[in-house]
Formats: C-alpha cells, sequence, structure tokens
C-alpha cells in the first residue's frame, strides 16, 4: 500500500496561496470582460446591422467549436510574441499572465454571449415595443428596459459558467505558469508527493467549487420563488 | 513582421523520418477521434446509469449518484486527468499498480488513463441530461406502467427509457462535441493527439503559424461533421408532438 505523506503541504501553503491568487485574478478579470464583450456580441447578434450579426455569429461559433487548450496555445505560444513586436517590448518582459487573461477573456465572452442572447430573447417583446412607443431609442430600450431584466434571470447561469471558468484556469498549468494547480503540481514534484499534492488540490477545487454552486443554486431558489410571486 | 509563409512545409518529411508533417497531424487527428468515441461509450453507459439511479425512489442509490455527479462536476478535467494518471496507479494494489506501469507501453497507459478519465468526466453531464430527460416525462407515465403490473425494473425499460433517451439526443449533442473539445485536455499527459502534435510541430518546423491554424482548422472540422451527423440522428429521433417534433 502507499505510504502517505503530507507534511510537504503546510509549509507550502503560502505558495500556493499565491497560485491562487493568480487563478483567481485570471477568473475575475474573465468575468468581468466576458460579460461586457459578450453582451456587446450578443447586441450585435441580435442588432438588425446585418454584418454585426454575422461578425457576431462568426466569433461565437468559432471559439465554441475550438478546445479551450488551443486557445490558450495561440495565447502562450504566438501571442506574446506579437504583443513583443508589436508594442516594443523588452524580449524579457513576462506577458503569460496579460496573454493568459486576455485568452481567456476572449474565449470565455463566447460562452457569456449565448447565455446573454437568451437572456435577452427572453425579454417578452412587448417590452422593446412598449419602449419604443414612449420615444426611447434603441440602444435606450435595451439599456434602460430589456437588460436590467434579461441579467436578473440570467445571474445564476452568469455564476455557474464562472465556476466552470475558476475549473478551467487549472490550464494555465500549460504555460509554467504557477496557478493554484502549477504551484501545487511544482511542490509535488519538487519534494517526491506528487500523490499528495494532487489529491490536495483536487480537494480544494472540490470544496470551493462545491460550495459555490450551492450558493448559487440557493440564490437561484429565491429568485424562482420571488418571480413566482 | 516579415513572416515566411510555407504552406508545402506539411508535405516535406518529418523529423521521424517515416512520414510527413501531414502525416503527424492526421496521426493526431486519429489519436483525438478515437479517444472521444471510445470515451464517448463509457461516458454514456455509466451516465445512463447514474441518471437512472438520480430518479430511482430509493434515497440511498439517488444520494449516491448525486455525490457521484458533484464530485465529477467539481473538480477540473486538467486535475482529475492527473489524478488517474499520476495517482491512481500507486494507489491500487502493489500488483496491479505495477503492472499497469512496468507492463504496458506508455503510449497504451497514457491512452488507457486519459480515455476512463474523459469517460468518468462525461458521464457526470450525460447523467445530469438522463435524469432531466427521465423528470422531464409526465408523472403518469411511471404510475400507469406500475398500474398495469410492471415491476420498477420493467416501468423503467419499457416505459420511461425508451421515451427519454429521444428527448435527451439534443443535449447530449452538446455534451458529445465537447468531449472531442476537452481531449485536447489530454496532451498534458503527453498523449500525441491533435492539439500535441500542433506543438510538436511548432517545435519542429518553426512555422507556428501554418501548424496552429491548420489544427484549428481540423478541429473545426470535427465540429461540423460531428454536428451533422448529430442533426440526421436528431431528426430521426424526434418525438412527434413535442417541441422540435414534427
Amino acid at each position: 500500500m502507499y505510504d502517505f505523506d503530507w507534511s510537504s503541504i503546510p509549509g507550502a501553503l503560502p505558495f500556493l496561496w499565491e497560485g491562487m491568487k493568480i487563478s483567481l485574478e485570471i477568473t475575475v478579470s474573465a468575468v468581468i470582460f466576458g460579460v461586457v464583450w459578450g453582451t456587446l456580441l450578443a447586441m450585435m447578434r441580435l442588432a438588425p446591422v446585418k454584418p454585426l450579426a454575422w461578425f457576431a455569429a462568426g466569433y461565437v461559433n468559432l471559439f465554441r467549436s475550438i478546445p479551450l487548450v488551443m486557445v490558450l496555445l495561440w495565447f502562450f505560444l504566438i501571442v506574446p510574441q506579437l504583443l513583443r513586436s508589436f508594442f516594443n517590448l523588452d524580449p524579457n518582459t513576462d506577458v503569460r499572465l496579460t496573454s493568459a487573461m486576455i485568452g481567456f477573456a476572449l474565449f470565455e465572452s463566447a460562452y457569456y454571449s449565448e447565455i446573454i442572447r437568451a437572456g435577452i430573447q427572453s425579454v417578452p417583446k412587448g417590452q422593446v415595443a412598449a419602449a419604443s412607443a414612449l420615444g426611447m431609442t434603441y440602444a435606450q430600450a435595451m439599456r434602460l428596459v430589456v437588460l436590467p431584466q434579461a441579467f436578473r434571470n440570467m445571474v445564476p447561469l452568469l455564476l455557474t459558467q464562472a465556476i466552470v471558468l475558476f475549473q478551467d484556469t487549472s490550464l494555465v498549468y500549460m504555460s509554467a505558469l504557477a496557478d493554484f494547480f502549477g504551484a501545487a503540481y511544482k511542490v509535488g514534484d519538487r519534494d517526491g508527493r506528487l500523490v499528495e499534492l494532487l489529491l490536495f488540490a483536487g480537494a480544494v477545487y472540490f470544496f470551493i467549487c462545491f460550495a459555490a454552486s450551492q450558493l448559487v443554486r440557493r440564490y437561484q431558489k429565491k429568485l424562482n420563488a420571488h418571480v413566482a410571486h | 513582421m516579415n513572416y515566411q509563409w510555407n504552406w508545402g512545409i506539411f508535405l516535406s518529411p518529418a523529423a521521424s523520418g517515416d512520414s510527413t508533417y501531414l502525416g503527424w497531424m492526421l496521426s493526431g487527428l486519429q489519436t483525438t477521434v478515437l479517444l472521444s468515441l471510445s470515451a464517448w461509450l463509457i461516458a454514456l453507459a455509466l451516465g445512463s446509469l447514474m441518471g437512472v439511479l438520480r430518479t430511482v425512489p430509493n434515497k440511498w442509490l439517488s444520494g449516491l449518484a448525486s455525490a457521484y455527479v458533484e464530485i465529477f462536476r467539481n473538480i477540473p478535467l486538467l486535475v482529475q486527468l492527473f489524478i488517474w494518471y499520476f495517482v491512481l496507479p500507486e494507489l491500487l494494489p502493489a500488483s496491479l499498480g505495477d503492472a499497469f506501469k512496468q507492463k504496458l507501453d506508455p503510449v497504451t497507459q497514457q491512452f488507457v488513463s486519459a480515455m476512463v478519465c474523459l469517460g468518468f468526466f462525461t458521464s457526470a453531464r450525460v447523467c445530469e441530461q438522463v435524469r432531466s430527460g427521465i423528470n422531464s416525462l409526465p408523472r403518469g407515465q411511471k404510475n400507469a406502467g406500475l398500474a398495469l403490473g410492471f415491476t420498477l425494473p420493467q416501468t423503467y425499460r419499457h416505459v420511461l427509457l425508451p421515451m427519454a433517451f429521444r428527448l435527451v439526443v439534443p443535449p447530449l449533442t452538446s455534451e458529445f462535441l465537447n468531449i472531442f473539445k476537452n481531449s485536447a485536455v489530454c496532451s498534458t499527459i503527453g498523449l500525441l493527439e491533435l492539439a500535441a502534435q500542433g506543438r510538436q510541430l511548432v517545435d519542429y518546423t518553426a512555422q507556428p503559424y501554418e501548424s496552429f491554424i491548420a489544427v484549428t482548422l481540423l478541429y473545426v472540422l470535427i465540429n461540423v461533421v460531428v454536428m451533422t451527423l448529430m442533426r440526421h440522428l436528431e431528426n430521426k429521433t424526434r418525438v412527434p408532438g413535442y417541441l422540435g417534433g414534427k
């Protein structure tokens, strides 16, 4: 039987926490950017201007048909060189975190845009008609009438997607950037305790994501009860 | 930017000597497809079983199934993969673990771990779809089955499942697409599937744009093919009278 030895974990906690901060940073920035850019994409896709709708549909379908790993490979191996030559950066500047953030944000916004589009379409058409009868422009109707209602219904889905995104950030391991998982792997590799560190990492992810998804579920129930009244 | 485009690179002999770079890509494509299809079989079988268990009246069985789903849904795929590949062989009884590590060649080890990992990971998602398919059936169907004297397993076998499986085909399409995309994660344990071949091509040919564009397009192609096939299946299995039915 395998001899467990968990002793390398307590000393590594500060390092693992630094990693967790990177994971959270990437998650939060990708959620914010993803929701903003995703909303714009969803509005473009529903807009009466054909080229805008085509662009948004093409963007969303492209990103949804390629694996996140492939997108990240682009952003780890190719985009940094482009960024360096474009902005004339010093070749030693570390752009990995920035390009990881951009990669995740562009990828996730395709998924967010689909959630938001469904949310916008769930608002009854009469609402837009009423807004324009009141003299509002299309943009005003969206901003003041449609989006506030759409977002309230979408919050649980957006949060669930954020949990998925948090799990996906473990893939920055590929770029050797020490996010939480990368840090755990490094410690395990250094101490010859990969088994313990991988199990520990799995347990931490499970605890965070399970707790978060339970909170989302509770919020969803509250929302449903509120709507039913 | 003065990049030298060279699409002919794919036809030039690869460093391995016995193939061209195009050959490398196609062997990666083959691994991706094989891996995804075999993992899909596991996912479908386990997912259906767990999905049924989630809906049975027995509290213990449904609790077990929902714990299963929570575990596989709340741990990142990459972490699960590493646990299957690095941790599990250590925890198995010594004889079994050693057999896995020593008797099998590395490629088979990687493939088996990746297949099992993807299969279990996806089965939790399939389970949720099957459960919601069964739950979406009117309650009267189950009661009618029982009233006719069917046992519970017979009710599932002859009444609930034939209907539920037809209803879950469209949501399963997207899980089927996901398994191809998720298989790219397996490049991290060294399995030479499509994404890994793309990466290797960059190292060997120094033509990163051509390699990555080709690999990306191949993933888009897989997506289009799977979607077309599933559309046909969806049309075949659509239930008249339901939303989207004939």
